[in-house]
């Protein structure tokens, strides 16, 4: 493979997710600390107190551990499909897909596309077995034939794992873009996502995450389609005029409208959808949220209407993305030095911004400063949330008490663990400060596709999985996917600093996926102890209860 | 009655054999509706670009990749409605008819 390929294909992942994109700005070197932007902050604050006051009200109705971390099963369909919407619509969604469709026009819309696939899949093989088999934390699925103790210790491992690096992603890209957009210390701002999330998930557990979240998607929903509105308002509400201005603007011309070379490469390309579809599925925190509806009925509603909304946000992001091309990238007062075509203003995933000030104005801008910062505080509650059920509700009330403690005290470990993965957040976010951080994303995606989502959709499809086979399989998936990851451009070339890489790929879920997969076959399959066929044997009961719904959690009322 | 008592029943009721067969194949059909357009899209984008860079209708400047993407997403969010509304409709009656039946 020639060298100009293997770049091409590293310059594809790099810029391949959005979360990735947004990491890909900390490649860029250190960003400028930017003038204190007051009225960002401002609308921010009242976002801070609006959701404490949630957290208020919240804390006075997580009484129970079911309160605690699906906010008692009482989140309808359609409010808990909003906060799905807001889980996956991060800043980095909005930022990173934008800025990759502003700089390589269609290869951005077909990373957009790979980004959304993968939910109506969820809807037809997962919803509804996730709701009538799980309780709190997807261990609770994978482990339920299976031996409690080592299957539900390494479910939990592995969604700890994908926890971790997906916070340092969110807390490096918090810092950055709050140093962009506020004008605030870096270190400050990590502190601040830090404490602020220690708060919602502590004293509002589920209940207030949620409605972070839900607060959230609609401010971005809203701010977003303003500004799409805004711009296609800028070229008359024409497609015509839109891309043809846009084809004018681009140094990529008419090639901005048809396949690039970002996934020239087959293999490249369905590594990198495996991995989003089915990382994407066994994210922990997404997997959470189904166990916070009454039931299978309004899990799978839910699954609708968050496709809905992340639909239509995808295509709004096309738009201003295509927008930006002409508004922003001709426009020297969003260059340094005022050079057209030089290095935008605060790094490369900063379009829509300098789009929302060139058609809102700063008002507008410091409006969606304030929606990108509440963004990031939504996501990671939520990512920390997941993260201390599994130590809580896994590690501490299964595993070491045998089903033995008291709700009480497992809630308490929770918010120990709460505090102590905020905490362990906001050191790893200066630890990593100015770092590349990119290929933590193809690690948590590779995680979750090739630990997480195997020994998942295998628990619950097929009869003979067996405890060894699922060990010893999401081993292989845990050590390939790491692995692959080191020896990937990301890392062995960025990071390590070698000439070429070892694997040309950057998303390992092709090869460890398929590692995964095969070893839990293989082993389980051989396993003829009589513990395997008591496992199997126990598979009949669990499909009942996972097609009909009889004996899964039910909602608490109060 | 224990759930080990119902599930027994209830595996026994041709009708649990029926939903999980329709539903079955329900679901892995509207996947497959979403998977393959999906990756054909993909193949087609790393095997044959060019493709997509025609013209779409009578426009000079839009290339028929954007409405085919557009189509992709919509086309997938259409499905999940599809999916939802003989889930949590038949589907769910059957389903409660089939408890029903257990519990008496």
């Amino acid at each position: 493979m020639s060298l100009s390929k293997l770049k091409s294909i590293g310059l594809a992942v790099l810029a391949l997710l959005p979360t990735l994109a947004l990491a890909a700005a900390a490649s860029d070197g250190p960003v400028e600390k930017q003038p204190v932007n007051i009225s960002a902050i401002a609308m921010f604050v009242v976002f801070v107190l609006l959701t404490l006051g949630i957290t208020y009200w919240a804390a006075s109705r997580t009484k129970s551990t079911a309160d605690f971390y699906t906010a008692g099963g009482g989140i309808s369909g359609f409010q808990n499909g909003l906060a799905i919407a807001g889980d996956y619509m991060s800043a980095a969604t909005l930022l990173g897909l934008s800025s990759l469709i502003y700089a390589r026009g269609f290869d951005g819309f077909i990373y957009t596309i790979s980004f959304f696939v993968g939910w109506p899949i969820i809807l037809f093989i997962l919803a509804e077995r996730l709701r009538n088999l799980g309780k709190f934390t997807f261990a609770d699925i994978a482990s339920f034939r299976l031996d409690q103790t080592k299957i539900r210790t390494f479910a939990a491992f592995g969604s700890l794992t994908v926890v971790f690096f997906y916070l340092i992603v969110q807390m490096v890209g918090a810092g950055q873009l709050i140093q962009l957009l506020f004008g605030l210390e870096y270190n400050f701002a990590v502190i601040l996502v830090g404490v602020l999330m220690i708060i919602y998930v502590t004293f509002g557990g589920m209940v207030a995450t949620t409605w972070v979240q839900i607060i959230k998607a609609c401010l971005l929903l809203f701010g977003g389609t303003l500004l799409m509105l805004l711009t296609f308002n800028y070229f008359g509400f024409s497609f015509d005029n839109l891309f043809g201005k846009a084809i004018e603007s681009s140094k990529l011309g008419v090639s901005l409208m048809e396949p690039g070379k970002l996934l020239a490469d087959p293999v490249s390309a369905v590594s990198l959808s495996l991995g989003l579809l089915f990382g994407t599925a066994a994210l922990p925190h997404i997997l959470m949220r189904f166990f916070t509806v009454p039931n299978a009925k309004e899990a799978r509603k839910s699954v609708f209407v968050a496709t809905g909304f992340i639909g239509f946000f995808f295509l709004v992001v096309v738009v201003l993305g295509i927008g930006a091309i002409t508004i922003v990238g001709t426009d020297p007062q969003f260059f340094e030095n005022g050079v057209v075509g030089g290095k935008l203003i605060g790094g490369s995933n900063m379009p829509v911004m300098h789009l929302a000030k060139a058609v809102g104005g700063d008002i507008f801008l410091g409006f969606l400063s304030a929606v990108a910062f509440a963004t990031i505080l939504a996501v990671v509650s939520g990512l920390a949330l997941a993260g201390a059920s599994a130590i809580s509700h896994d590690i501490y009330a299964r595993v070491i008490k045998k089903g033995s403690a008291s709700g009480e005290q497992e809630m308490r470990v929770g918010k120990y663990a709460s505090v102590f993965i905020g905490f362990i957040a906001v050191v790893l976010g200066i630890l990593f400060k100015d770092q590349n951080v990119a290929f933590l994303v193809a690690l948590a995606f590779g995680v979750a596709a090739s630990v997480n989502f195997p020994v998942l959709i295998l628990s619950m499809y097929w009869k003979g999985l067996t405890t060894r086979g699922a060990l010893i399989g999401g081993i292989v998936g845990l050590f390939a996917a790491v692995g692959l990851v080191i020896l990937s451009p990301a890392v062995w070339v960025k990071v390590i600093g070698n000439a070429a890489p070892i694997f040309p790929y950057d998303h390992p879920a092709l090869f460890s996926m398929s590692a995964a997969f095969l070893a839990t076959w293989l082993f389980s399959v051989t396993d003829k102890s009589a513990r395997a066929k008591a496992e199997i044997a126990a598979f009949d009961d669990q499909y009942v209860r996972a097609q009909t719904g009889i004996g899964a959690a039910q909602a608490s009322d109060h | 009655m224990s759930d080990k008592a119902l599930y027994d029943k209830i595996r026994k009721n041709p009708k649990f054999a029926q939903l999980c067969r329709e539903r079955g194949r329900f679901s892995l059909i509207l996947s497959l509706i979403v998977l393959v357009p999906y990756y054909a899209f993909m193949m087609t984008v790393a095997y044959n670009p060019k493709f997509f860079a025609d013209h779409f209708g009578d426009s000079t400047i839009m290339t028929i990749g954007w409405p085919i993407g557009a189509v992709i997403i919509v086309g997938s969010w259409l499905l999940t409605g599809i999916y939802i509304r003989r889930a949590n409709g038949a589907f769910e009656d059957l389903n409660e008819e089939i408890i029903a039946e257990a519990r008496k």
